[in-house]
């Protein structure tokens, strides 16, 4: 297990099929989780791995992959129902919750990645 | 025939008007990635739903409407997506039903709205920053995969009036991690998560002359960097900020975002600089100007005593929903089940829910009543804000089935006034 700092924001992918949400293609833009080499390899993981991601606020199961310029203790989760799961929904007064820099921890499972519909089953 | 017609493009806040559609194909050109999949046929809702059920659009807009009046206090979220013709006849249907209209914003640049209510915003035009910007800071924004078109057009190698070539401009990207747009910079400096605003406040320090105030690092960044970009910021002609999400979803908020326009109006004592966010949704700017003419504020607008008050802490739609404090929900022009966090989807889930959008997300799976409608930009006309509030026309090019937002809002307005009355 590994603690990061969660960070979660577009990607170009993200964005291409944020209109199809219940695609596979969305489904594959959204759910995965970006760490540092350092961190990935110290989580003995291989690309397809999957890892579950937790913070105060909630958990989820996303694929694990590794991104070379990430520095260490930092994870990204593209912008999206994934990530939402684990952010921090304060607004401290402002309306807007934490979606970026939550504390979490990051450990290797083989529970599987819930699917969109799956997802909005569960909460 | 000539089937290649120009338009506008209805994703980002960069609002290219630029580009062309082909009819025959059914293919844009010019686009970026983001543009040609709005651009593209996909998956839609099939027809209006009660339940699940396939019914007529006026029954759907006749249970819409029954829903909102026999609710307390409905929230109507969304309006980023659509025009500003279908805005205006949203504020009217929150105002009559007495619920909370709130937007898009509210989870990505209202933060910054509350620091220009504190500061006021020095802004400018996409256009000033083509023409004149020589030096470009992009802080915590990622053009590259939010708004791929805008530097090419404004911002970095665009080239205007003043600025003749890339080398003229000087290009700064500031975030916490290294972005596909910190690639294209002449300095990335990669800050710690959530210390934006001790970055910015060191900035101001050495900018004032007072460095020795500043400590040899600050929010992971080395004193030297800091002292290079002021000095790179003090000396520019004309410089902008155009600040993103990394800002405003991160510890400081609004704070962040007060603390960077200080910045600004700082350096506009030696120079000329600019401050600006980069709007996600291609009519966000309108979601907010929208209500802002018609109730004087631009998001987390709550009716229930009959006129208009503000107070994000209160009404916007995330307190709302995590207090459980809506009895129905309209949501239209954009996905709040996918995009806010669970705890909020939470109560979402209990309550009802009418939809109104052209395509399938999370949020038709939690609906009661679906509403399926015409894209805006495509098949429907109307205007909308460019994130710099430049008002453009968008137009209609092919012919539909599907209502439009404008449409639709419009009937459920008169179900609304024939039930009350």
């Amino acid at each position: 297990m590994i603690e990061v700092e969660i960070i979660s924001g577009r990607t170009l992918d993200q964005g291409a099929t944020v209109e199809e949400k219940l695609t596979d293609e969305y489904f594959k833009a959204v759910n995965y989780c970006e760490l540092s080499e350092e961190d990935f390899n110290a989580l003995n993981l291989s690309e397809g791995d999957r890892v579950r991601v937790k913070t105060d606020f909630g958990e989820v199961v996303v694929y694990a992959v590794k991104n070379k310029d990430l520095k260490k203790g930092m994870a990204f989760i593209p912008m999206g129902p994934y990530a939402n799961m684990v952010i921090d929904p304060n607004t401290d007064g402002t309306g807007m919750p934490q979606f970026k820099g939550i504390k979490g921890v990051v450990e290797k499972t083989e529970d599987k990645v819930l699917t969109v519909k799956e997802l909005i089953e569960v909460i | 025939m000539a089937e290649e017609v120009n338009i506008i493009c209805t994703f980002c806040g960069s609002v290219c008007d630029d580009v062309q559609f082909d009819l025959e194909k059914f293919k844009g050109k010019k686009f970026c990635k983001l543009g040609s999949s709005k651009f593209s046929k996909k998956e839609r809702i099939k027809a209006p739903m009660i339940d699940g059920k396939e019914v007529s659009y006026e029954e759907a807009i006749e249970k819409a409407a029954e829903i909102l009046v026999n609710a307390k206090r409905p929230l109507l979220y969304g309006w980023a997506s659509t025009v500003n013709e279908a805005i205006r006849l949203g504020v009217l249907l929150t105002e009559k039903v007495r619920g909370v209209y709130d937007q898009c914003a509210s989870v990505c640049h209202a933060p910054g709205t509350l620091a220009l209510i504190e500061e006021g915003v020095p802004g400018g035009s996409l256009g000033e920053i083509k023409n004149r910007a020589d030096m470009v800071v992009f802080w915590g924004s990622n053009p590259m995969e939010a708004h791929p078109r805008h530097p090419v057009r404004y911002s970095v190698r665009a080239k205007g009036l003043l600025i003749k070539d890339r080398k003229d401009r000087k290009v700064v990207v500031v975030d916490v991690r290294k972005t596909k747009s910190a690639n294209m910079a002449d300095l990335f400096i990669q800050i710690k998560p959530g210390y934006d605003y001790p970055v910015l406040s060191a900035l101001r320090a050495i900018i004032k002359g007072e460095e020795d105030a500043v400590p040899e690092e600050v929010g992971g960044v080395k004193k030297e960097q800091l002292k290079e970009l002021a000095e790179m910021m003090k000396s520019a002609k004309y410089g902008a900020v155009l600040y993103g999400l990394g800002v405003t979803q991160s510890r400081g908020r609004d704070r962040n975002v007060e603390n960077a326009i200080k910045l600004i109006q700082l350096l506009n004592r030696y120079t000329r600089w600019i401050i600006w966010p980069m709007r996600g949704h291609y009519n966000v700017v309108g979601a907010g100007e929208v209500p802002a003419w018609e109730a004087g504020y631009t998001y987390a607008i709550d009716f229930s005593r009959g006129y208009p008050r503000f107070s994000p802490g209160e009404f916007s739609a995330n307190e709302i929903l995590q207090r459980g404090d809506c009895d129905a929900a309209l949501i239209i022009a954009s996905d709040p089940a996918a995009h806010f966090p669970k705890v909020s989807v939470k109560h979402l889930k209990k309550i009802p829910v009418i939809q109104i959008d052209p395509f399938p997300n999370m949020t038709t799976l939690l609906s009661d009543v679906v509403i399926p409608s015409a894209v805006a930009g495509l098949e429907a006309e109307g205007t909308a804000y460019r994130m710099d509030g430049i008002p453009f026309r968008v137009k209609k090019i092919v012919d539909t089935e599907y209502w439009s937002d404008e449409k639709i809002l419009e009937l459920m307005l008169e179900k609304v006034n024939e039930l009350q009355r």
